[in-house]
């Protein structure tokens, strides 16, 4: 099926080319980090995970979003969703494979990844972490690859393929909570030591995850004549909604923990992160930024005027998955580490380089999209001609 | 077959690349310096903790048994068929009688083209001064 | 293609990859039979080797009474560092350091006492790797580069580590450092009894294992000329260590973690 990727516009291969060439600088960057070591990143003794992990953290939750529609089309029977069901499962797919992208260029000596396979450590959640996205990945992996080789037999898929749809229900939920698992576990860390870390993840990658996948079906409604209906649309906004009351409904629980135990090892990462500590406020624009954009699009969302509406999901969906963006990415991960077990105020920013690596994957990410979508789009519009 | 002539042409173009390393260097290239291996010369540095048969396959074999006894098992000390005793470490016995690297190590390992990453952390020159 | 030749094609793909497995597993089948002997223990030659077992329980005392006589001592450290050539970066983003001094507020976080006496607050304290009993750094390593020995040290093994900074993450002291650059340019004399490490893993105290072998005291605790720091053995309930809890007060790091620190400071 890849030959169908092979054929398109002049604007798809100019996308195709332009990712390329950003993946050409961000592997030149690598190069270069390879050389020198992660000192070439922002990265310190006190602030040992950074922009890399926080977009490893957001996008385990935007692949585990697949089961937005997944959940409803095959437990349910839900059939205006029928057409979204793949283009979540690709979608799953390529944020998996940026995941493990952005652990391989974080890890310190990459060539040595293969002792997590030689040395299993049970009681370590990395590992555990390692064993269920690879196995998302191949889950999804098999799935799409049969469904789509039935649809273009135009053919029911095979039976077996339905208890490992199932399966991956209950597996996505299982990545994010063990990737939440990574961080609420460590005593070292306040911050992230905190029971609702994973339904707060589940409840922002059930709002950004379906948003990203909002936002790809207008582009793609934009550029061919693919449209999944309305129906389905408006589906969507109402999980993004739901979703999204949750979340911020977590992080206020979080704030109230916090402020009102008046503990300071767990005040002053709020402190930190709203309003500056010690004179230190990087981060403090950036929340203040997302916890704007989150509120001004949970009202619009909760309008149904709003919701129901193309025009006004069009940028309610931006809003929200880079207000998610921000809070789950350098948000959580840069904070649970300032103020330092010491007690220390240390700044973090990320560099040049490691922003141009981490757009690479992003890149690397979108070519897959890419790619995929347009095999799954070029075979159902051929299959209808 | 269609295109047969753009695809024997591609056939041929890609096999002359392949083999390209094989006739570059016998048009071109300089032969390799054969190994010339200088053993130690001291007294008490003629038996080695295996044999050399056994070394000059197993070395590596060696090493990594070592380093797993050393680091993780906390046993330092090998003893040799004959009863010699030794402690296993690369720069403190290895290095210690095959004191320059260059004339032995290097003369295999640049031969083969094999640069091992041992040298990263362990001291290889223990008598000469550090950069 | 018609099927025949791709069911042939899929057939010759799969008969090529079983070859060549049997081959490597006939390769690493030989690897693990070994043709060496196993490593005997000795004790009496000059070569020693003192066995690591559970009857110890190594564990350290810190005097803060005897430490802050002089407060710009710094003789631990430098032994330390020098022993271990742990490199000197010049920047507080790249640093390693394996014990160094701390403010007595942050080294003590969780013991907010501004009214306390002022020979402890605002003085600077020797910290390093605490040797937890319950450690929580080996319990997240992916890779087990970090474990407890049977004797309470937690070790590195820097040729396993793959850097992914988790223990470092999990660490509620601070005492670990990751190899941010390559640290050989920034050790000024190099001590070639002992490895160096390389860019991109995590180093820590070690209790200096090698010296123990040999029946030494860790570098710090023979340098320290005000015998401020005392190592000895819980196990023992005659040590020197046993002994000193038993008649000091004694305090110790963030003890409400669980993670049962092993060393004691005696303010």
């Amino acid at each position: 099926m890849l030959e169908l990727a092979l054929k398109g516009s002049k604007k798809y291969w100019g996308w195709i080319f332009f990712l390329s060439a950003i993946i050409l600088v961000g592997v030149y960057f690598y190069s270069r980090q390879y050389d020198y070591g992660l000192g070439i990143t922002g990265l310190s003794r006190d602030v040992t995970w950074g922009f890399y992990i926080a977009q490893l953290t957001f996008l385990v939750g935007v692949a585990a979003s697949g089961v937005m529609v997944v959940l409803p089309y095959y437990l349910h029977n839900y059939k205006a969703f029928g057409k979204l069901t793949i283009l979540g499962e690709f979608l799953a797919i390529a944020s998996i494979v940026m995941c493990i992208l952005f652990v391989a260029v974080d890890v310190g000596q990459p060539l040595r990844m293969v002792n997590l396979i030689l040395h299993p450590s049970p009681e370590s959640i990395l590992f555990w972490d390692t064993v269920v996205l690879s196995g998302y990945l191949l889950l999804n992996v098999i799935i799409s690859h049969t469904v789509l080789e039935a649809e273009r037999k135009s053919i029911a898929p095979p039976k077996w393929i339905k208890p490992i749809i199932i399966i991956s229900i209950p597996w996505a939920i299982s990545i994010h909570t063990v990737t939440a698992f990574l961080y609420s576990g460590l005593a070292a860390r306040p911050f992230w030591m905190t029971a609702v870390l994973a339904p707060r993840f589940l409840a922002s990658a059930f709002s950004s995850g379906p948003a990203l996948l909002l936002i790809m079906v207008f582009i793609i409604k934009r550029i061919t004549k693919f449209d999944p209906g309305s129906e389905a649309i408006k589906k969507l906004g109402l999980i993004i909604t739901y979703a999204m009351c949750a979340n911020v409904f977590f992080i206020l629980m979080e704030f109230f923990t916090a402020f009102y135990s008046s503990i300071p090892e767990h005040i002053h990462h709020f402190q930190y992160l709203y309003f500056g500590l010690d004179g230190h406020n990087t981060l403090v624009p950036w929340m203040w930024s997302s916890a704007i954009l989150a509120i001004v699009a949970l009202i619009f969302l909760l309008i149904p005027k709003y919701r129901q509406s193309e025009k006004a999901l069009a940028w309610i969906c931006p809003a929200i998955f880079i207000s998610i963006w921000i809070d789950k990415g350098l948000g959580m991960v840069v904070t649970g580490f300032i103020p330092t077990p010491l007690g220390k105020v240390v700044d973090y920013s990320p560099t040049a380089p490691e922003l141009f690596i981490s757009l690479a994957i992003w890149s690397i990410g979108f070519f897959l999209i890419t790619v995929f979508y347009k095999i799954a789009l070029s075979l159902r519009r051929e299959l209808v001609t | 077959m269609y295109d047969s002539g753009k695809i024997l042409i591609g056939i041929i173009v890609f096999l002359i690349l392949f083999t390209s390393p094989i006739w570059y260097d016998l048009a071109f290239g300089n032969p390799a310096k054969k190994p010339n291996l200088v053993l130690p010369t001291g007294e008490d540095q003629q038996e080695c903790v295996m044999s050399a048969e056994y070394m000059r396959d197993n070395h590596m074999e060696l090493l990594n048994i070592w380093r797993e006894d050393v680091v993780r098992n906390g046993n330092r000390i090998f003893a040799t068929a004959s009863g010699k005793k030794f402690e296993m470490s690369l720069t403190k016995t290895c290095i210690h009688c095959h004191s320059n690297k260059t004339e032995f190590c290097d003369q295999c390992h640049n031969y083969l083209g094999v640069s091992p990453y041992c040298w990263d952390c362990h001291i290889d020159s223990p008598k000469l001064e550090i950069k | 293609m018609d099927n025949n030749r791709r069911k042939f094609l899929k057939l010759a793909g799969l008969a090529a990859i079983g070859v060549s497995a049997g081959k490597y597993i006939d390769i690493i089948a030989k690897d693990t039979a070994h043709q060496i002997p196993p490593a005997d223990l000795i004790s009496g030659t000059e070569l020693t080797s003192i066995k690591v077992n559970s009857k110890n329980r190594w564990a350290m005392v810190i005097d803060l009474n005897k430490c802050l006589v002089d407060e710009d001592c710094t003789k631990c450290i430098n032994a330390c560092h020098k022993t271990h050539n742990v490199p000197d970066i010049g920047n507080p983003k790249d640093e390693i350091k394996w014990i160094w001094k701390e403010n007595y507020e942050n080294a003590f976080l969780d013991q907010e006492n501004y009214y306390m006496k002022a020979e402890l607050r605002d003085k600077k304290v020797p910290i390093f790797c605490n040797h937890c009993d319950n450690p929580p750094c080996v319990r997240v390593c992916p890779t087990q580069a970090t474990w407890k020995r049977e004797d309470g040290i937690v070790m590195m093994d820097w040729h396993r580590c793959i850097g992914c900074r988790y223990c470092v993450a999990a660490c509620p002291y601070g005492s670990r450092s990751f190899n941010y650059r390559d640290p050989r340019p920034f050790i000024k004399e190099i001590t070639p009894d002992f490895p160096t490490r390389t860019k991109g893993v995590v180093e820590k105290c070690t209790f200096c294992d090698e010296r123990l072998a040999k029946g030494l005291e860790p570098a710090c605790v023979e340098a320290c000329t005000a015998k401020a720091l005392v190592f000895g053995n819980l196990n023992d309930p005659k040590s020197n260590v046993r002994e000193l809890l038993k008649e000091n007060y004694s305090i110790r790091r963030k003890p409400g973690l669980g993670t049962n620190p092993e060393i004691f400071y005696l303010v």
